[in-house]
């Protein structure tokens, strides 16, 4: 990107000409289809902000649904996560956490709410960053992690580097491929082909989908992130799907192999283990969660302090919050624009659900991009 | 979205929904009569004298940092002024006011630096100050210093920024993003490449080359300040009760601008621009409306960007290259994305 700013690469892979090549593909795909309508998942935000972004829905045939699943990894952050990150505030320890973070709602509060009664929490743009913050200090600070396998394998990274002792780690961390079967195994979905995060597969590889798409007879097209790319991934999955190929292709070859980053991956595995754990909205997903390795013991807030939630905790959820869809929309159910919520008692100022809080959640990136991606009729 | 809240908050002044909506229940309810102009909410008021109309405007600028790549806040307050009354259809300015509240503790050679460009910025514009106010205030008081400018001028005939009609062309008179951008690159001391500086100038000369072209073609303007081209575009939308098709391909944008913007997740069409109109045209004038603006050395890159439709009045409808989406109205101070 460096050697070419703005230029070779951005005609690439920004060329509204084989834009229209490619969706008039995938019009003659959708319409020789015998059962329609087809319906394609991604599950990432930043495949969400670019489909916005470029509204790029408003060009595909009528007979093709392309929703997000649960791709944004702070959506997805249990209440019961947030409030141990919110008790720990208010019992006086530092926090560092990233920004979305700050304003996700817990049981009855945020961090953001918690700062406003005099808690400590800092926001930080890296782990890194985290650790740095520790360093300066004599006291306890502890980093709030979010974010699925790609960011996971930062954190790791730090604790392997030999962080100061008194840093720590709370662990929100996620792992998205049992999200997939989760999905694919929803009664209510109908998913007929998965497009898999390019940043994530440059970590894990696309082998790691193999297995996944034969079992479930489901496609999978590791896509990236730029316009084409991501309707040539469509095309890909409809001819996949066109001819029974229930396999992996990858569509981000100059990123992602195979094997993946199998340094990542070490690192990864050597912090992390996966342990079944509660997705806000979804439910428990098996070995959905990433948490910290006995060994790490010393560096996971978890052991290190006594958390104790049970005063955030309430056991009626507000009228407002009961309305909201999030939950429904991070598997696909529904759209934004069906919340009855959605641009109204719901906006980026003053979110009810967690999709309207991050910059990766559905809504927040619908009501960014003026809340209606499907303009297909209009002159 | 319109409820007021208790205080007034930052996203008040941010030129978008929230701003409109405090300038109409606090101001224009309040202050009326009907007529007198205030209930338009256009650039300025309009006040009628024989067969002509005296076109009255006023505007205060605090801006952080007080120097920028391309302009300072004594450049700012006198183009902005000018600019008002120039999308009013006002491009000869009887005279210019100033007042200056300044903090205690104020450098003399930066206040000195301030008037000089000020100065510059009058040659060019043809203006002149005839009056003035200054003021001093106490040390953590006000932050720096405070300018407001008022201008008076005559128009003819007075462009209204609710003009626009179905088929009406869209025109933009160069790049957007150029203000917004370096100014935000400045406030956060990011270390951005490229020369990125504010297009701060006073648009009076290019909007008369606009009208002696265009005459009774030209349906509506407005100078997309805060907000950006996307709340402008939306004003004139609302108030004109069309739809606009924004082109988004046919929008100048200035290669270090679309390079930050896409680095800190910030929409060139979201941020202000300090020397460029937005030029609402009959078809039939289009081209020859353009290719005025063109010959004018602050208008070399304008292009026909839109047209208005009847479908979805008061909606900007971005059509990307790729497929078309809403274009959504900035709300509140944008904040670049440091990751």
């Amino acid at each position: 990107m460096t050697a070419d700013p703005g230029g070779v690469a951005e005609l690439k892979f920004r060329d509204p000409g084989r834009a229209r090549e490619l969706t008039m593909a995938l019009a003659r795909l959708a319409e020789s289809r015998e059962r329609a309508p087809v319906t394609l998942m991604h599950v990432c935000g930043t495949h969400e902000q670019a489909i916005a972004r470029f509204g790029l829905r408003s060009s595909l045939p009528p007979g093709l649904r392309v929703i997000m699943g649960p791709g944004c990894p702070v959506c997805v952050t249990d209440f019961g996560e947030v409030d141990e990150g919110v008790a720990l505030a208010l019992q006086g320890v530092r926090i560092a956490t990233y920004g979305d973070m700050v304003k996700l709602p817990g049981s009855s509060k945020s961090l953001a709410d918690a700062q406003t009664e005099g808690a400590r929490v800092e926001v930080v743009y890296s782990a890194t960053q985290a650790v740095e913050l520790a360093r300066a200090t004599e006291e306890p600070v502890v980093f709030f992690a979010s974010g699925f396998e790609t960011t996971a394998v930062t954190t790791a990274a730090i604790l392997l580097a030999g962080p100061p002792a008194n840093f720590s780690v709370l662990s929100a961390h996620k792992y998205v491929p049992p999200a997939m079967e989760a999905v694919a195994g929803l009664p209510d979905t109908r998913v007929d082909g998965f497009l898999a995060a390019g940043h994530a597969a440059v970590i894990t590889g696309y082998g790691l989908f193999e297995d996944f798409a034969r079992r479930h007879r489901t496609p999978v097209v590791v896509a990236g992130f730029e316009p084409l790319d991501i309707l040539a991934g469509l095309v890909k999955l409809l001819e996949m799907i066109r001819d029974r190929e229930y396999g992996v292709a990858n569509g981000y070859p100059r990123c992602v192999t195979r094997a993946g980053n199998l340094r990542a991956q070490e690192s990864l595995w050597k912090v992390f283990e996966a342990a079944d754990g509660p997705w806000r909205g979804i439910g428990v997903i098996p070995d959905g969660n990433l948490q910290l390795r006995k060994e790490w013991a010393a560096l996971d807030a978890r052991r290190r302090f006594r958390i104790d939630v049970s005063g955030l905790q309430q056991t009626e959820r507000s009228e407002l919050s009961r309305r909201c869809l999030c939950g429904k929309i991070m598997v696909g159910l529904v759209e934004p624009t069906q919340c009855p919520l959605f641009g109204r008692e719901c906006v980026p100022d003053s979110p009810v659900g967690a999709c309207m809080v991050s910059s990766e959640g559905t809504c927040k990136i619908w009501y960014q991009y003026g809340g209606r991606p499907d303009l297909g009729g209009t002159p | 979205m319109s409820k007021l809240g208790d205080t007034v908050v930052q996203k008040h002044g941010a030129g978008g929904p929230a701003m409109r909506a405090l300038i109409e229940s606090v101001f224009v309810a309040g202050l009326g009569p009907a007529g007198a102009g205030l209930a338009a909410m256009d650039d300025g008021a309009v006040i009628p004298v024989g067969d002509r109309f005296l076109v009255l405007t006023t505007d205060s600028y605090v801006i952080k940092p007080l120097f920028f790549p391309g302009g300072d806040i004594g450049r700012l307050a006198i183009c902005g002024t000018i600019n008002d009354l120039a999308m009013m259809g006002a491009t000869l300015p009887l005279g210019l006011t100033c007042a200056v509240i300044i903090e205690a503790g104020f450098a003399i050679a930066e206040l000195e630096r301030i008037r000089d460009s000020m100065r510059a910025a009058c040659a060019e514009a043809g203006a002149t100050i005839v009056t003035g106010d200054t003021k001093v205030m106490g040390k953590g008081e006000l932050d720096g210093i405070v300018i407001n400018t008022a201008g008076v001028a005559f128009a003819s005939r007075v462009v209204r920024d609710s003009g626009l009609r179905c088929g009406d062309r869209i025109i933009v008179t160069g790049s957007v993003g150029d203000h917004g951008f370096a100014v935000m690159a400045a406030r956060h001391k990011l270390q951005l490449q490229g020369a990125l500086a504010s297009d701060v100038a006073p648009l009076n000369g290019l909007v008369r080359a606009a009208l002696a072209a265009g005459g009774d073609c030209i349906s509506a303007m407005k100078d997309p300040t805060r907000g950006g081209l996307a709340s402008a575009l939306h004003e004139m939308a609302g108030k004109g009760q069309v739809g606009i098709v924004l082109d988004e391909a046919c929008v100048p944008v200035r290669p270090e601008v679309r390079a930050a913007s896409e680095l800190l997740g910030i929409d060139p069409l979201h941020v202000a621009n300090e020397g460029k109109a937005v030029i609402g045209v009959r078809a039939e004038a289009a081209d020859r409306v353009l290719q005025a603006l063109r010959a004018h050395a602050l208008g070399r890159d304008a292009a026909i960007i839109g047209t208005c439709v009847a479908e979805r009045p008061g909606s900007v409808i971005l059509d990307t290259g790729f497929g078309r989406r809403l274009l959504a109205e900035p709300e509140g101070e944008l904040l670049p994305r440091i990751c």
